[in-house]
């Protein structure tokens, strides 16, 4: 540590003034390489992933040689197209579908319902936070079993759990998005004589969309993956089942081929409705308000 | 000009002996005590004080958002209940545009949601509007796209356009750089000299007060209570010895007792 200061005089320097210079060509902007543009591109980079998948599948199938216990992708492929073009696979996603869409749309109402009511008023938050601590923790395979004695075999059982596996993670999410509104959009809403629903639908949907979608899409997860497990379990007894019938059904007759088509059938459902359906509306709506980047 | 003569018009807005407390989980805190002034058309009045004098508290009242233990806000004869678009706030916070539209949208939409006007007429006066701000290049320009200065820009159009009884400002420019700050100051006059809209302007800096000003009421902390109210100077006195004189002043009434 120095004490000493330098007490020398400061340098006396000349001021400079200058003009900036114009129309010069700097290199200001310049496109990117085209290895780097191809990189860009999320779905190529997640295509290669899948690509890489595919030929390692594809190895592991030949040098077991045992399409019983486990088929080429190849032959996967193969067994897949057969029955896309039979019509057998395009029919059980229809019936999978389906009921998919009821039990989400019915799961998304109450959600919704549930947490307006808990965004109403303090005793309705207790509600929603009890039962969500009670529920979101519950299998919704566990509920299968009372289900059927319920709704009995077919369609309403497994709306009933699959209304379950929604709900909680939709509502959860919803009111965590609704909570961190900031307190000034809120007042800016107020301010413009919005109350009540009309603050809810103007204001506060929108501004919690991003925690909204995540919790639309971890719905969406949740009841793809109840869906095909419950009619896996009892698809057995059920007429007319969905996709995890004709999985159980194959595997009975160990047709391992196309059990193997039946769950990469599944995997490309999964794929499609989060990579094409969920991040369109991404893409449109959170991404373009900056509210993700 | 500026300070017109007061007996002639009846106030625009009455505050009169406001106490605002809040409540935390253990103590109620007084935020202004018994505060009085009146506010005239066209005024550009500003509440002024230290951090602790309860001028946002007392701004967010007049706003509606709170209601006073004691004492009555009166805005043109009628009682103060709950926000409206007859006041119509510019907050501090960048985040006050909604994200999920544009800047031609947040200011129509400010004009159809409160019911003020038609789809169609609120576009034309949100366009006059958006261009008076001189955004008029960035009307479909979504708000994080924007600076911190043109968001507070699109929030004083949106103001502006509600046509409202009074504008009521939150120390809108505190979170800008000092050289936006500058710009947007006279801005706002530039503005005000078209229009004559009636403001109320929050702010601690001195200098703001004197600039923004033509009535400058002076708020002591904890609670907050009325100091003085004093006149502004001029627009064209600012810069010469008045403007220090009053800073002075004003300086020696905030912080020596």
């Amino acid at each position: 540590m120095s004490t000493t200061v330098n007490h020398a005089p400061l340098l006396t320097r000349p001021e400079i003034v200058r003009e900036p210079v114009r129309g010069q060509p700097a290199e200001v902007q310049k496109p990117i390489s085209p290895w780097e543009s191809v990189y860009r591109i999320g779905f190529l980079r997640k295509g290669f992933i899948l690509l890489v998948l595919a030929v390692i599948w594809e190895i592991y199938g030949r040098w077991l040689d045992n399409p019983l216990l486990f088929p080429a992708f190849s032959e996967t492929v193969e067994a897949l197209i057969s029955n896309l073009l039979n019509g057998v696979i395009p029919a059980r996603a229809l019936i999978s579908l389906q009921t998919l869409a009821i039990g989400y749309a019915i799961g998304v109402g109450l959600a919704a319902m549930l947490t307006v009511l808990a965004i109403g008023s303090r005793i309705g938050t207790d509600l929603l936070e009890t039962l969500t601590a009670m529920f979101n923790p519950l299998p919704a395979i566990a509920l299968l079993p009372l289900a059927l004695i319920w709704f009995g075999l077919g369609a309403g059982s497994v709306i009933f759990v699959l209304v379950h596996s929604v709900l909680w993670a939709i509502a959860l999410n919803t009111h965590a998005g609704f909570r961190a509104v900031s307190k000034t959009l809120k007042m800016v809403g107020l301010n413009y004589g919005l109350r009540n629903i009309g603050l809810v639908r103007h204001i506060l949907i929108p501004a919690a969309f991003p925690s909204i979608l995540t919790g639309l899409k971890v719905g969406w997860a949740f009841a793809w993956r109840t869906l095909i497990a419950a009619e896996l379990v009892f698809g057995v007894s059920s007429g007319s089942g969905g996709l995890g019938w004709f999985i159980f059904e194959n595997r009975n007759q160990l047709e391992t081929a196309n059990v193997f088509a039946g769950l990469f059938f599944v995997i490309l459902i999964g794929l499609f409705v989060e990579n094409v359906i969920f991040a369109t509306i991404e893409k449109r709506t959170i991404r373009r308000w900056g509210m993700q980047s | 000009m500026a300070a017109q003569d007061a007996g002639a018009t009846a106030p625009l807005l009455q505050v009169q002996g406001v106490t605002l407390q809040y409540k935390t989980d253990e103590y109620v805190v007084t935020a202004t005590q018994r505060v009085d002034f009146d506010v005239y058309p066209s005024e550009r009045y500003v509440l002024l004080g230290p951090s602790g004098c309860g001028k946002s508290t007392l701004l967010k009242a007049i706003g509606g958002y709170l209601t006073p233990s004691e004492g009555s806000i009166r805005l043109k004869g009628r009682e103060v209940r709950e926000p409206g678009p007859d006041r119509m706030m510019v907050f501090q916070e960048f985040d006050q545009l909604l994200p999920w539209k544009t800047v031609q949208q947040n200011v129509t939409f400010a004009l159809t949601a409160s019911k003020r006007l038609s789809a169609a007429e609120a576009r034309d006066r949100a366009a006059y509007y958006i261009e008076k701000v001189g955004l008029k290049d960035f009307a479909d320009s979504y708000p994080h796209m924007l600076s911190g200065g043109m968001k507070q820009r699109v929030a004083i159009a949106r103001g502006m356009a509600m046509e409202p009884d009074v504008l009521l400002m939150d120390e809108p420019y505190a979170a800008l750089d000092a050289l936006t700050r500058r710009r947007m100051q006279e801005e706002l006059l530039r503005l005000w000299e078209d229009t004559r809209f009636t403001v109320l302007f929050v702010t601690h800096s001195i200098e703001e007060a004197i600039r923004i000003g033509t009535r400058i009421l002076l708020l002591s902390p904890h609670p907050g209570q009325v100091k003085a109210e004093l006149n502004s100077v001029p627009p064209e006195l600012l810069g010469t010895a008045a403007q220090a004189e009053l800073e002075t002043r004003i300086n020696d009434m905030l912080f020596v007792h």
